[in-house]
């Protein structure tokens, strides 16, 4: 019954919308059963499917590349204490800056299509797996790195059989904060850059006609799959042999 | 050893000299934060002393090497291995028959048997020390630094593990340096007890404890090594 508790409050939450859009003359907000129609209608043209691939495929790419260049530069940064001094300053600049802020200069280099919309989400999801990356290499306890020197580990086995499991439960989490990043980017890229994708979709369905059922359609839409990304992410960090961290003791 | 550390050089040990023969157990023993665990970091070679040297068998220490281990005070064992995946950690070099064999035979006598394939996380204090001696003990070193190693652990388990710690160095005869605050542990376990002063430390007194192992710990000799360092640290063994 507990667990049925969620859902019961949701179909409420509907039910009142319908009434509450039903009964007011001014068209302000589709109704729910509309909403439903307009993903059928969706469905019905094949948008749906295309358009959701469209958007997973810019940010696997652009979530992918990012986690894959900063978390060894990240790791090499936060280790390299001269490193992080010479970079830290140009990397605090660069952060705060919203993806969103690069779109004239992603259509000017890549034009408008996938590129732009990748090289969007890669910006969006680069900085804080960068960052990431450095703190967990300073986090880690001393003591695990001079046992491992102790050892008479070369540098080569120090990173690999020391640094990099002591930081992975940490990255492991910065990767799924990440990755919701990269899925409100990709939104936002899409409505500028490339004409199809989820966010492509709901600039499209207010321009081309005030379809307002479709524009809440596409949130939905988002906000279920940015559900799925975070479950498959969490069961990610749950899996046994990554679950260890060291604030245990 | 002086340390810098906001402008400010703090003088942590000061003409400290000690030699300290091959199979001897040695207990560093002094009030907390007095140097000890410093210069047990330098003797191991994590640390490099700003004046002075420690050479070992006639070479001068210039880092940590695998002939000499440390037994951190902080648990060290490393919590994304397992009990089998940490003892076997510095064994890289042999092959794989030899190295389970190891990995085995310390298993055993640490008694973590049963526990092979468990985590860290998963093991209480006691048996994460042990394991970490274990650890230690398999890449077959000359020398073991401990830095106050069961100073985590209830009084009973720190008998227990100090009763096992003898045994182990009775077995396999390694140089053992050992720091430590606890005077009864200090007298216990040594063979001579270098009784530290507060920082900058320096060598006060060293005590040879002439008792053979088992050591009857309400023996009057025994009681007699234990108030003279009392008396030397400036404490009337009375509460």
């Amino acid at each position: 019954m507990v667990r049925l508790r969620p859902i019961a409050l949701i179909a409420v939450l509907l039910l009142l919308w319908q009434l509450a859009v039903t009964r007011n003359p001014i068209h302000i907000l589709p109704t729910p059963w509309g909403v439903v129609l307009g993903i059928g209608d969706l469905l019905q043209h094949g948008l749906l499917f295309k358009y959701v691939v469209a958007s997973l495929f810019r940010v696997t790419w652009g979530f992918a590349l990012a986690v894959v260049v900063a978390v060894p530069l990240g790791l090499i940064i936060g280790w390299n204490r001269r490193a992080e001094m010479a970079l830290n300053p140009l990397i605090q600049i660069l952060r705060p800056i919203s993806p969103l802020a690069w779109i004239p200069l992603a259509i000017l280099w890549f034009g408008v299509g996938d590129l732009a919309a990748i090289f969007l989400i890669f910006l969006g999801c680069f900085f804080p797996m960068l960052l990431t990356a450095m703190n967990a290499v300073r986090g880690i306890p001393a003591v695990y790195i001079n046992a491992g020197r102790n050892f008479g580990l070369s540098s080569a086995a120090l990173v690999s059989r020391v640094l990099f499991p002591a930081v992975i439960p940490q990255l492991i989490i910065g990767m799924r904060i990440t990755l919701g990043v990269g899925w409100l980017v990709v939104v936002a890229a899409e409505m500028i850059a490339v004409s199809s994708g989820l966010g492509f979709l709901i600039v499209d369905a207010r321009n081309a006609g005030n379809r307002y059922d479709l524009v809440v359609a596409g949130m939905i839409i988002i906000g279920l799959i940015g559900l799925l990304l975070d479950i498959g992410m969490r069961s990610l960090q749950q899996m046994k042999s990554l679950r260890w961290s060291y604030s245990e003791d | 050893m002086v340390f810098t550390r906001d402008g400010k050089s703090t003088s942590v040990l000061n003409d400290i000299s000690l030699t300290v023969s091959e199979g001897e157990f040695v207990c560093l023993l002094g009030p907390s934060g007095c140097g000890k665990s410093t210069l047990l970091s330098t003797m191991a070679g994590f640390l490099s002393p700003s004046s002075g040297e420690i050479t070992i068998d006639g070479e001068a220490v210039h880092g940590p090497d695998p002939r000499r281990i440390f037994v951190f005070q902080e648990r060290g064992v490393f919590p994304w291995l397992t009990v089998e995946g940490n003892i076997a950690f510095g064994l890289f070099h042999l092959p794989a028959a030899e190295r389970h064999q190891r990995v085995a035979h310390y298993i055993k006598m640490v008694g973590l048997e049963g526990f092979e394939k468990a985590y860290p996380p998963a093991l209480s204090g006691g048996m994460k020390q042990r394991l970490e001696v274990a650890r230690a003990l398999a890449v077959n070193p000359d020398m073991l630094f401990l830095d106050e190693p069961f100073g985590a652990l209830d009084s009973i388990t720190r008998l227990v593990m100090r009763g096992e710690l003898l045994r182990i160095w009775e077995a396999e005869r390694k140089t053992i340096i050992f720091v430590t605050h606890d005077i009864d542990e200090a007298v216990q376990l040594a063979d001579r007890v270098v009784v530290m002063s507060a920082r900058p430390a320096t060598i006060q007194q060293i005590v040879n404890i002439d008792i053979p192992h088992p050591r009857d710990i309400s023996s009057a000799r025994y009681l007699e090594l234990r108030d003279g360092i009392f008396q030397q640290i400036g404490l009337a063994h009375k509460i």
